[in-house]
Order: structure tokens, then C-alpha cells, then sequence
């Protein structure tokens, strides 16, 4: 593999629009993760919706997800890809100008859900809730880097393409599958539009595309992360570059059956379900092959942890991963899932991926990327340290929120006293809820304290560096 | 032998890797199995209240404890052949039918406000959930649900046979401040509802569109061009709130279900 890197030197890379979707990045990181406290204390404390339709729970909550993971994974997901085919290809961007449309594209498609989200335009399918024209605008800017990304591959002068461009390219071709089919809707004005399924056939489509933007999305693209920053951080190539083959071709022959299993001992043919769980369990393998491998290449590094954060910040992500690979497989068993399925114990595991694996392995590559995208030190490497921290101890005090409060929800609703009668009613589980409620939003907070204090780290980090290369022309050229 | 031509793997991937359109095509190939498996035999397989629109639904058979067939025309209401002709006759009962102008004015509300966020409307067939909420529900039962709300979350409890539990006062006292009701909701107040009349020219509009769907469409014999006509005027003077609590009426009494009869194989 090193052998690929051999040319670099002497390309110039487009890395303005890298930059650009850099700090895109930090600053929804802080904004979606803000959205998602506030919709977590209206859940907490209900009075919180201050009568304003406009910041309801019913309407807050899509943005929340739309924006940590469309704005904040989506500029994560580009200021990556951007980098590693231009570095890993040794060669710049096959269209710079394509890629600012991208970039301007995407940001406006974030305007336009911040405005059409609480205004309540919804299609009514979770995480696919933008309106039809909106759907449209994705589309476009979505092909646009596709072509893109496809075309700078094709253009590399090394001659294999980097693993991380193989995650990439399966999660372009993929995400342009399920938003393309998902989105199937007739218009009724400009406002409002409705699926052209209905019933069993639109669920199926809906978690077909629901969990494959997290398998595809919001793992596929972010494992093309793990590949390039983990190597990149530490110093040591990939444990096992076989591996790789193989995390890469089970994951996306496999991942893709997994819809399914949000749909057991519903409407939908019990086969289908029973697909989906079969296969989820065998995701297993892949999923921990892959967290091995990334876990391992720090094998005669490990001392590494002590002094760089930002390496902290990639290996504990890998933690989260195996950790929340585990745990979905174990939910997708039928048995589990007839426990599981509607309570809290799905948003503890959608959050010990999404805080847990994709914001850390994020954070580790922001700080990584923003070093070498401004030829920088850090302002602060304690402040990376306290960010590591924080981050910890937010993401994990949520997690362990959610399922609790998710297995007692489930134990609550099924449990009968001696008379054969349903021992709680429901209302007595949502009350129940309420400490675990002010826990997560707590836990969300202290996550979110994290994301603001790598805004400001950056920001003083930028700004040093203007202030080096005004005074230095030769590392402005970096 | 330089160090780029060594094979690490196998032959073929190495030349996979080596190729971007070859890449792209494995790896395009690769992500569309899972989908056409489980996706494409929803379309034709039976039990999946799939319709050809000429009352047939891919061989899907109920039957009851004698082993006989039940009708499809009992699941799914027919006026061709049921008692009751049109929808203003139609009890319930008599099976699955499209809703009406007002009960689908308050669902286009209910998805405005993420309503199904919070509320599942899928009954599983526990034990539990039967006692709570009532029998499992049936794929039939969704069937003109375009952008179905199953829900994926019971933040609050499910609806999908909400209908006819509580009196339209209670759901109008609930809806407005739920904690006025359930002192322990944490549902946001809706007392705007009632401030906001029913969008006419839009719920016309989508009756016009649930036609038209190329899946499971609205029957045009029921949906018929006077019915639409009609609408305008059962939606006079409404208000969201009449309208959502029109459409929380409306749902889980449509099949009379059999105790013993299994319907979901």
C-alpha cells in the first residue's frame, strides 16, 4: 500500500473545497447535536414546546435527525472523500468546479430543510421526510458527486484504488438505489406528496433505505474513514489488507438484507423478517472483522494512546462499533426484537453507533484533516483531550440511559399480575420514563458540550494559521 | 516484479481493484441482491393485501376455523358486493375501505406533525398487545395507506385501533393539552388545531392522487368523480382538529375479526 503514495508529492490537490466542507462539518456537528438536546428535553420536560407549532417534538425531531445526519455526516462524508481519492489517487479533484456545486448544492439542500422541516412539510417516512423537490435537489447534487468522485478514481495515477474508495463508491451507489426508489411520490402541490406504495410494500421500501443509510451511509462511508485516518494517525498500515477484501464485499452483499428486521411480527410475510434476522446475525462476522482491523492496526502502537488524542478519539470509535454490531444482530433475533422493537433500547443503539463510532471516528479525522488542511498544530491539544473526554462520557451516559429505560419500557408492557391482567398501563411506562429522559438529554448535552469546544479549538487553530502564513509565504502554499 | 504488481489476493480482485468501471460494477451488482430478494415478492406474492386492481390479491387466502374461505370482499370492502353501497353507508365491519374527505384531511395533518413519531399503528400478535390494544393488525389493513405509518417508536401507545375507544370530546380535550387528560404525557399541545380550517383544495387534490397511485390505488368506483365533487362540502367549516380526530375515529374497526382465525398466513 505504501507504494501507492509514492507520487503525491507532486500533485496539487483542490483541497479549498475539503476545507469548506471541514468546517461545514464542525459547525452542524454543534447545531445537530444542539437540536437533538432540545428535542430530548421536550420529551423530558413536555412544556418545552412552548406552544409554537413550529418547535414541536413532531417537527423538531426530523430535523434533528435530518441534520446530524445529512448536514453533519453528509460534510463529514465529503470533506473525507474529497481528500482521501485526491491523496490516495494521487491526483487532483477530475472536476474542482463540480465539486464547489456539490458543496453549494448540499448547503442549500441543509437551508431548505431547516425551513420546510418545521414548517411541517413531510413525506411522513423516517430520515426520507424532505419534501418531493427537495428529494429532487438531493438527487442532483448526489449524482454530481458521484460522477465526480467516480471520474477522480478514474483519473489516479496509482494503480489500485485504496479501500477506502472501494466504501466510498459502495455507499454512492447505494444511497442513489434507495433515495431513488424510496422517494417514489406523487405530488399534490408543492407542499405535500404521497408514496406510491402503500401499506406492507412502502414499509419494506422505507427500512430498506432506513437501515441501509446507516449501513451504507452512515457505516459504509465511514468505515472508508476508518481505512485512511487510523493508518494515517498511527503510522502502520492496515493489520490485514485480506481483511479488507473481505469486510468490504460481505458488508455490502449483507448489509443490504437487513431492512427487514425493523419489521418482524408486523403486517409484512413473517419471511421477510426472518431474512433479515438470519442475515443480521451473520453481519456479525464482517462487522467485527472489520473492527479487528482497524483495532489491530495499532498492534505495536498502542503506546501511541497515551500522547495522541486524536488517535483516542479513532480507536474508541472502533470500540463503539464492535460494540453496536453486537448489539444490533442481538436485537434483530426475533425473541429479543419482540422485546426490543418500539422502545427506547432502538435510539440507545441508533445513538451508541451515531455518538459512539460515526461522531468519534469523525472527531478523530476532523482534527486530523484540519492539521494537514492548514499545514497546523492543534491551538490546544489538551482541548482535544477534554473534547475526547467529554465525548466519552456523553455518548456513554446516553447510551446506558436509553436501554435502560428501553428494557424496562419493554418489561413494563408485557408484564401481568396474578389476575392475568396487564400489571402497568401505558401511561405508567411513560412516567417511568421520565428519569431516563433527563439522563439522555443530559448525556446529549455533555456530547454537545464536546462538539463547541472543537468549534472554538478550530476556529483559534485556523485563525493561527492565517496568522503564520501572512508572515510565512511558504507554508501558505501547503 | 515491483511491489505494485505483486497480487495480495486473488487474481480477479486485484484486477477489480485495478479498474475503477470494474469496481463500480461489481460493487453496483453487489448492493441490489438483498433488495430485489426481499423487496420485488411483496409485489406478487399472497398476504401482502397486494391488489390487481380487479379485486384479486396474488391468491391471498383467509380461512376460518372450518377451513373455509373467507372472502376477500369481507376483508376489503367492496360496494359491488357488499350490503352497503356507498361510503356513507359503509359500517363498520364490513372491511377495509379508503378514507373519507375529512378523515383524510386529519391524516395529512397527523403526518404534518410527526405524529407517527410517537405512535405505532402495527399491532404485533402478543399477548399484551391484545389485551392493550386489540387484535394483530393485518396487512389489508394498510392498504391505501400511501406512505404507510406504521411508526417504528411507542413514545406513546399505538393506534392503529384508536377508533371508536374514546369519545371526539375526549380526543378534543386530549389533543389540545393532553396533560389536561393524562397528567403524565409528555405529547406536545395541539390546541392550534382548532385555530386552522381543513385545506379544502388540498385534500380534494389527493383524493384526485390516491387514484392514480400505480400500487393499491383508491378504486375510481369509490373515489368516483361526484364523490370527489362531493368532498368539498363534507370539509366545510372544519377545522384540523374536527379533521385529525375524524381520522383517529376511523382506524381498527374496519375488519370484523373472527376469534381463532388466523390472518396473517
Amino acid at each position: 500500500m505504501e507504494a501507492t503514495h509514492a507520487k503525491s508529492v507532486t500533485v496539487k490537490y483542490d483541497m479549498d473545497v475539503v476545507r469548506w466542507f471541514t468546517i461545514a462539518a464542525i459547525i452542524f456537528g454543534v447545531v445537530g447535536t444542539f437540536i437533538g438536546v432540545y428535542v430530548a428535553s421536550e420529551l423530558a420536560w413536555p412544556f418545552l414546546n412552548f406552544d409554537i407549532a413550529e418547535i414541536t417534538f413532531g417537527r423538531l425531531r426530523p430535523l434533528h435527525t435530518n441534520a446530524v445526519i445529512f448536514a453533519f455526516g453528509g460534510n463529514v462524508l465529503f470533506a473525507t472523500g474529497y481528500y482521501i481519492v485526491q491523496r490516495t489517487g494521487a491526483t487532483k479533484l477530475w472536476s474542482n468546479k463540480l465539486a464547489w456545486f456539490h458543496f453549494w448544492g448540499w448547503q442549500t439542500i441543509i437551508v431548505c430543510a431547516v425551513i420546510t422541516l418545521p414548517l411541517g412539510l413531510s413525506q411522513g417516512k423516517e430520515y426520507a421526510e424532505l419534501p418531493w423537490w427537495v428529494d429532487i435537489m438531493i438527487a442532483v447534487v448526489w449524482l454530481s458527486y458521484g460522477l465526480n468522485y467516480v471520474m477522480t478514481n478514474a483519473i489516479r495515477t496509482t494503480s489500485h484504488m485504496y479501500v477506502s474508495n472501494w466504501f466510498t463508491m459502495g455507499m454512492i451507489v447505494m444511497i442513489t438505489y434507495l433515495h431513488v426508489v424510496n422517494s417514489m411520490a406523487i405530488p399534490v402541490d408543492w407542499a405535500t406528496s404521497y408514496s406510491i406504495y402503500s401499506g406492507v410494500q412502502d414499509a419494506m421500501i422505507q427500512w430498506w433505505w432506513g437501515h441501509n443509510a446507516v449501513g451504507f451511509y452512515l457505516t459504509g462511508g465511514f468505515l472508508g474513514i476508518m481505512y485512511y485516518f487510523i493508518p494515517k494517525q498511527s503510522g502502520r498500515p492496515v493489520f490485514s489488507y485480506r481483511l479488507s477484501v473481505l469486510h468490504f464485499w460481505t458488508l455490502s452483499f449483507g448489509y443490504v438484507w437487513l431492512g427487514a428486521h425493523h419489521l418482524q411480527y408486523t403486517a409484512l410475510p413473517d419471511w421477510t423478517g426472518s431474512l433479515g434476522a438470519a442475515i443480521s446475525l451473520a453481519m456479525i462476522i464482517p462487522s467485527w472483522g472489520g473492527a479487528m482491523n482497524g483495532m489491530m492496526t495499532l498492534s505495536g502502537a498502542w503506546d501511541k494512546l497515551r500522547t495522541d488524542y486524536i488517535l483516542r478519539f479513532l480507536v474508541t470509535a472502533m470500540a463503539f462499533y464492535a460494540m453496536s454490531t453486537f448489539d444490533g444482530p442481538v436485537m434483530a433475533i426475533k425473541s429479543v426484537n419482540a422485546l426490543s422493537h418500539y422502545t427506547d433500547w432502538t435510539v440507545g443503539h441508533v445513538h451508541a453507533g451515531a455518538l459512539g463510532w460515526m461522531s468519534m471516528i469523525s472527531f478523530g479525522a476532523l482534527y486530523h484533516m484540519v492539521k494537514k488542511l492548514w499545514n497546523t498544530e492543534m491551538y490546544s491539544d489538551r482541548l482535544v483531550n477534554v473534547h475526547f473526554w467529554i465525548a466519552l462520557v456523553g455518548a456513554t451516559t446516553y447510551v446506558v440511559a436509553m436501554w435502560v429505560s428501553g428494557i424496562m419500557q419493554g418489561l413494563m408492557w408485557r408484564d401481568y399480575d396474578e389476575y392475568g391482567t396487564l400489571t402497568y398501563t401505558f401511561v405508567e411506562s411513560v412516567s417511568a420514563m421520565h428519569p431516563y429522559y433527563v439522563m439522555r438529554a443530559v448525556g446529549g448535552a455533555i456530547f454537545n458540550l464536546g462538539t463547541w469546544i472543537m468549534l472554538f479549538n478550530v476556529v483559534m487553530t485556523i485563525r493561527q494559521a492565517s496568522a503564520t502564513r501572512a508572515t510565512n509565504p511558504v507554508a501558505a502554499r501547503a | 516484479m515491483s511491489d505494485h504488481d505483486k497480487i495480495y489476493s486473488t487474481k480477479f480482485q486485484d484486477k477489480v481493484e485495478r479498474s475503477t468501471l470494474l469496481m463500480f460494477i461489481m460493487t453496483a451488482l453487489t448492493v441490489a441482491v438483498g433488495g430485489i430478494v426481499e423487496i420485488v415478492p411483496l409485489f406478487y406474492l399472497p398476504n401482502t393485501a397486494m391488489t390487481g386492481g380487479d379485486g384479486t390479491y396474488n391468491g391471498t387466502q383467509h380461512k376460518d376455523l372450518q377451513g373455509n374461505v373467507i372472502s376477500m370482499d369481507k376483508i376489503v370492502w367492496n360496494p359491488a358486493t357488499s350490503e352497503h353501497k356507498s361510503m356513507d353507508d359503509w359500517q363498520p365491519g364490513d372491511g377495509v375501505r379508503p378514507y373519507k374527505p375529512l378523515e383524510l384531511a386529519g391524516r395529512q395533518v397527523f403526518i404534518r406533525e410527526g405524529c407517527f413519531l410517537c405512535h405505532s399503528q402495527m399491532i404485533r400478535p402478543f399477548r399484551d398487545e391484545k389485551d392493550r390494544y386489540g387484535h394483530y393488525s393485518i396487512a389489508e389493513e394498510s392498504m391505501y395507506d400511501h406512505t404507510y405509518q406504521w411508526g417504528s417508536k411507542r413514545t406513546g401507545p399505538d393506534i392503529a385501533r384508536v377508533g371508536g375507544k374514546y369519545s371526539d370530546e375526549w380526543h378534543r380535550k386530549h389533543l389540545k393539552y393532553p396533560r389536561d387528560v393524562v397528567p403524565e404525557s409528555v405529547m406536545p399541545n395541539f390546541f392550534f388545531l382548532e385555530n386552522a380550517k381543513v385545506d379544502v383544495e388540498k385534500t380534494t387534490k389527493t383524493m384526485a392522487v390516491m387514484t392514480k397511485m400505480p400500487f393499491n390505488p383508491v378504486p375510481k368506483t369509490i373515489y368516483s368523480a361526484e364523490y370527489i365533487a362531493a368532498a368539498p362540502e363534507a370539509l366545510k367549516d372544519k377545522t384540523e382538529m374536527d379533521a385529525v380526530i375524524a381520522f383517529l375515529q376511523s382506524l381498527g374497526n374496519h375488519v370484523k375479526f373472527e376469534e381463532g382465525v388466523n390472518y396473517r398466513d
